[in-house]
């Protein structure tokens, strides 16, 4: 199983507390990840990326084992430790305002 | 008894009050959806438990919240805005071309008569429709293609779709309203649209008297009047009588005629609400003062009414969706502001009192009359 962290108004809105956990297909990659929290918390379609262009929406960052792999690939595979279910996946709201 | 339930939207979340008939005593429910902006939440007329809320942020998007139980519990629904075709340009802030990208939605408008059907108003301008009640969306694309779209132009609070004006005589007839491109009308339930603007005046566009650029910011309709609208645009209170075919300013005596908000009395067509506010640079009431005027005549002769509202200090602004009317045989008047007060008054605008204050910035304020 994946980890996944969710930011606080995605958790809310998920009606989850703490991290997610979910079955991934191989290869593990920020597309398979996504879709796979999508398709068990159907109300976060939209929220993360873009449903028509499937891309990053733009505040929205993706951490994992102190990197941050917003700009790589969709279609990379994560990091060995988020594979094994070793590290959570971080989604993260970028940082805005003062 | 009937009663009367309040819906506000606002930069932190909705919330939802509720009173009897008296409207004395009010129950304040929220934040639903604690942290997010709530553009607009509306009850249907033809169901008065399902109400729809625009929840979006900057960070995670647009998500329509659907309740059939009166606010009690939220479901999200379908959050695909998709234009139809190539969604093309309009004209930025510079005058440049500027691709059509969806923000958000600004204004939800549940139908008169289905329980399923509701308009959706949205940013970049564009009007969407939904049978399902809100699980799938549509453009009437007729709007943004019927010809004068490349010429629309954002206004300072984005290019927003945030008025629609459902004709409660004729179900194909519909107004819209676009900051700031202007007013415009379908009479075939939003195949085909024609811009009404005929006789506004605009010193901020290059050709005053444009068939579109006007920075319309509110319209009003009294059901029983339909051909009767009422316009608050940027700067000037406007009036028509032939369903927007020609406008007439009916500013007359208010102290300053920009403003936001317009309403209109529930059962007297030819009262008439606004807020003045300074100026387009002031967001604020004129000298601290907060006033709403009202007409009985339709326009030109305005009173103001300030009793219980704060008349020393004041600076808060009361935006485009943040005032509505309740339907009891005292008409009962509301309207928010962006310090967080929601102002009501149960004599028709004659005294005021704040059923609820210190919320976040409120964007909208709806009500629902009760049976």
């Amino acid at each position: 199983m994946i980890r996944v962290v969710l930011p606080a108004p995605l958790r809310q809105l998920a009606h989850v507390d703490g991290e997610v956990c979910v079955a991934v297909r191989e290869p593990v990659t920020q597309r398979h990840v996504l879709d796979a929290v999508e398709a068990s918390y159907p109300m976060l379609r939209g929220t993360i990326r873009d449903q028509g262009t499937q891309q990053r929406r733009a505040f929205v960052r993706f951490f994992a084992c102190e990197e941050d792999l917003s700009h790589e690939s969709p279609d990379a595979p994560l990091p060995d430790d988020v594979a094994r279910g070793k590290e959570p996946l971080l989604v993260v709201g970028a940082i805005a305002g003062g | 008894m009937s009663g009367v339930r309040v819906l506000v939207g606002t930069r932190k979340g909705a919330f939802i009050l509720n009173s009897d008939g008296k409207r004395k005593k009010w129950d304040v429910s929220g934040p639903h959806f604690p942290g997010w902006e709530i553009y607009h939440v509306k009850g249907s007329p033809v169901d008065q438990n399902r109400i729809y809320a625009s929840q979006s942020s900057g960070w995670f998007g647009q998500l329509v919240q659907r309740s059939d139980d009166g606010g009690k519990t939220w479901e999200p629904v379908g959050n695909t805005f998709a234009y139809d075709g190539v969604a093309g340009t309009h004209q930025w802030y510079d005058g440049t071309p500027h691709p059509w990208e969806f923000k958000r939605v600004w204004h939800f408008e549940p139908s008169l008569t289905e329980a399923d059907t509701v308009f959706a108003g949205v940013e970049d301008a564009a009007m969407f429709k939904s049978t399902d009640g809100g699980k799938t969306w549509s453009e009437l694309s007729g709007l943004r293609k019927h010809g004068t779209g490349p010429k629309w132009q954002p206004g300072a609070g984005g290019m927003c779709l945030h008025t629609i004006l459902q004709d409660a005589a004729d179900p194909k007839r519909i107004y819209i309203a676009i900051s700031a491109a202007g007013a415009f009308r379908t009479d075939d339930g939003g195949e085909t649209w024609k811009p009404i603007n005929q006789g506004l005046r605009s010193q901020y566009i290059p050709d005053p008297t444009a068939e579109v650029g006007h920075c319309v910011h509110r319209l009003a309709q009294h059901r029983s009047r339909p051909n009767t609208l009422f316009m608050q645009k940027h700067w000037d209170v406007m009036r028509t009588d032939d369903a927007g075919e020609s406008w007439i300013e009916v500013s007359g005596d208010l102290p300053t005629d920009f403003g936001f908000v317009i309403d209109v009395h529930a059962h007297e067509p030819e009262t008439v609400y606004v807020v003045p506010i300074k100026s387009d640079s002031e967001h604020y009431p004129l000298d601290g003062q907060l006033r709403v005027y009202r007409s009985r005549s339709g326009g030109n002769e305005w009173e103001p009414l300030s009793k219980g509202l704060p008349q020393k200090d004041c600076y808060v602004n009361v935006l485009r969706d943040a005032m509505s009317i309740d339907s009891l045989d005292e008409c009962g008047v509301y309207f928010g502001t962006t310090g967080g007060q929601v102002y009501a008054s149960a004599d028709a605008g004659d005294s005021w009192n704040a059923i609820v204050r210190d919320l976040p910035a409120v964007l909208s304020v709806e009500v629902q009359t009760l049976q």
